[in-house]
């Protein structure tokens, strides 16, 4: 034991000899985790909200389709599902889109029922008559209203409307109703010239979850032009959208890899003549080659095990605690309004893993490699080089 | 004499750091999960949604997954990304069976 902290002690001498060579490869290499673990937690932890929070949308949703795309659905339809066996009910959504050309922005437009139940996530209240609208908190810092001013917005006939806004979706929702606007399911038809026969898609609701795959399935026998979306096809959607597969974790997956092997082949081809000096010097004195393999172990494992944490660490607090700012203008694209979230703090372990595996493991493998090489050599030769 | 006692007492605050920092997040989350997570999920039923409100860009975008069969790819497949948010999440899985049965 005493041995391996000799050892030890020597390798951080060593390094701390070198010290801004050493302390320019922790400063990039901790930048590199913490991005990578920021990319990590952040898909993740978004990941797990979509998990949480779509648990309770509609089992199945229909849409019609026409010409291999998205088209209005008959109202009629609603009927026809809902006799198919192991269906409690279906029930037609009215929404759409709307682009906002003063703010240059996009909403959702989504028409509800008059008279439904207050909601805890609303300051005011729900839309009760045509004249009325709740929104989002996107919507409203956008044109700078709240509850009690109006929202004038432009209808399909191109005449500007008012709506009094009636209530506010707070803060905490922003990841569900950023660009929401909420009219009556009646002002919403009327606003973007809707036919009366016909609904934006059908959500249906099952009895039995385990029953949803057979219902779709008898869905698209029944009414063969239509498509049914599940509710696990949903949530699957963002498991697919978020995971390593996706563009940008490949992207800078790929790059961070690649960087690490541009870092290992410059290592393992070669040490520089001081290094070789310093092996053949102590192999002179009586070090083992074992032992110069182990020093150089604790050199690769000081630098990057250190790193590594201090880049897991600020990679948590990036993304938890300042919203992943420093991803924020990559993430947001072109949207114009993206909604400000807190996401709830949590870490997959198998992913620091594996991550640790990539980064950790590479660069220790590549400081031992060459000096392996220097350490099997005659000291006398390595000296003279 | 003593820089493996300074080294080893930095990676066990890192450590500490990084274990009290999860533990956070499970108190946090758990807390969320009483307090919030109900209200959000009431929220989600009442009006029937189907997507978080991220990208809100264009259509396949703000609900992906009730997005065309070919729209992450606009035209057709591999075509150049218009948006960049199409750069950043990659196109939805479907389910063959038994939802599109092989007849």
């Amino acid at each position: 034991m005493r041995r391996h902290i000799k050892i030890l002690e020597y390798a951080l001498s060593s390094l701390v000899r070198r010290k801004y060579k050493n302390l320019a490869i922790l400063l990039v290499y901790t930048f590199t985790i913490m991005l990578l673990a920021s990319i990590l937690f952040l898909t993740h932890a978004l990941k797990q909200e979509a998990s949480f929070l779509l648990l309770d949308a509609p089992d199945l949703v229909v849409q019609k389709m026409a010409a291999g795309r998205h088209d209005l659905i008959p109202v009629q339809y609603a009927r026809a599902v809902e006799k198919i066996r192991g269906v409690k009910k279906a029930s037609p959504r009215h929404w759409g889109y709307y682009y906002d050309a003063l703010t240059r922005s996009n909403y959702t437009v989504l028409g509800i029922d008059t008279g439904m139940p207050g909601l805890h996530l609303v300051e005011g209240s729900l839309p009760s008559d045509k004249g009325q609208c709740a929104i989002g908190t996107g919507v409203a810092a956008v044109r700078s209203v709240g509850v009690g001013d109006e929202l004038i917005i432009v209808d399909s006939h191109n005449t500007g409307t008012a709506y009094e806004i009636t209530g506010t979706f707070s803060a905490q929702s922003n990841l569900l109703t950023y660009d929401l606007v909420v009219l009556t399911r009646g002002e919403l038809m009327r606003f973007f010239g809707l036919p009366a026969d016909r609904a934006t898609d059908i959500a249906v609701e099952v009895h039995n979850e385990r029953e949803v795959p057979t219902i779709a399935a008898k869905i698209r026998q029944v009414l063969p032009d239509t498509r049914p979306i599940t509710k696990n096809e949903i949530i699957r959607t963002y498991d697919a959208v978020f995971n390593w597969r996706s563009g940008m974790m490949l992207v800078i997956f790929s790059s961070a890899l690649i960087a690490f092997c541009i870092l290992a082949w410059d290592k393992a081809t070669g040490i520089s003549a001081e290094e070789k000096r310093e092996i053949g010097i102590l192999k002179a004195i009586g070090w083992d080659t074992s032992d110069i393999l182990e020093l150089k172990f604790w050199e690769g494992a000081a630098l990057s095990l250190t790193s590594f944490l201090l880049g897991s660490i600020a990679a948590y607090v990036h993304v938890f605690f300042f919203s992943a700012s420093l991803l924020a203008p990559v993430i947001k694209g072109w949207s114009v309004l993206f909604p400000e979230f807190r996401l709830t703090p949590s870490i997959d372990f198998y992913q620091i893993t594996v991550m640790g595996f990539l980064t950790v493991v590479p660069y220790i493998a590549s400081t031992i490699v060459p000096s392996w090489k220097a350490a099997i050599t005659d000291p006398e030769s390595v000296m003279r080089t | 004499m003593n820089k493996h006692k300074v080294f080893i007492g930095i990676l066990f605050a890192e450590v500490i750091i990084l274990l009290m920092l999860s533990l956070y997040g499970t108190l946090a989350t758990k807390e969320r999960d009483r307090i919030e997570l109900p209200a959000l999920r009431e929220l989600v039923a009442s009006l029937r949604l189907t997507d978080l409100s991220l990208w809100t860009e264009a259509r396949y975008t703000r609900h992906p997954s009730q997005a065309d069969w070919f729209t992450p790819f606009q035209d057709f497949p591999a075509s150049f990304e218009h948006f960049p948010a199409g750069s950043l999440i990659a196109p939805r899985t479907f389910s063959v069976d038994p939802v599109f049965p092989l007849r």
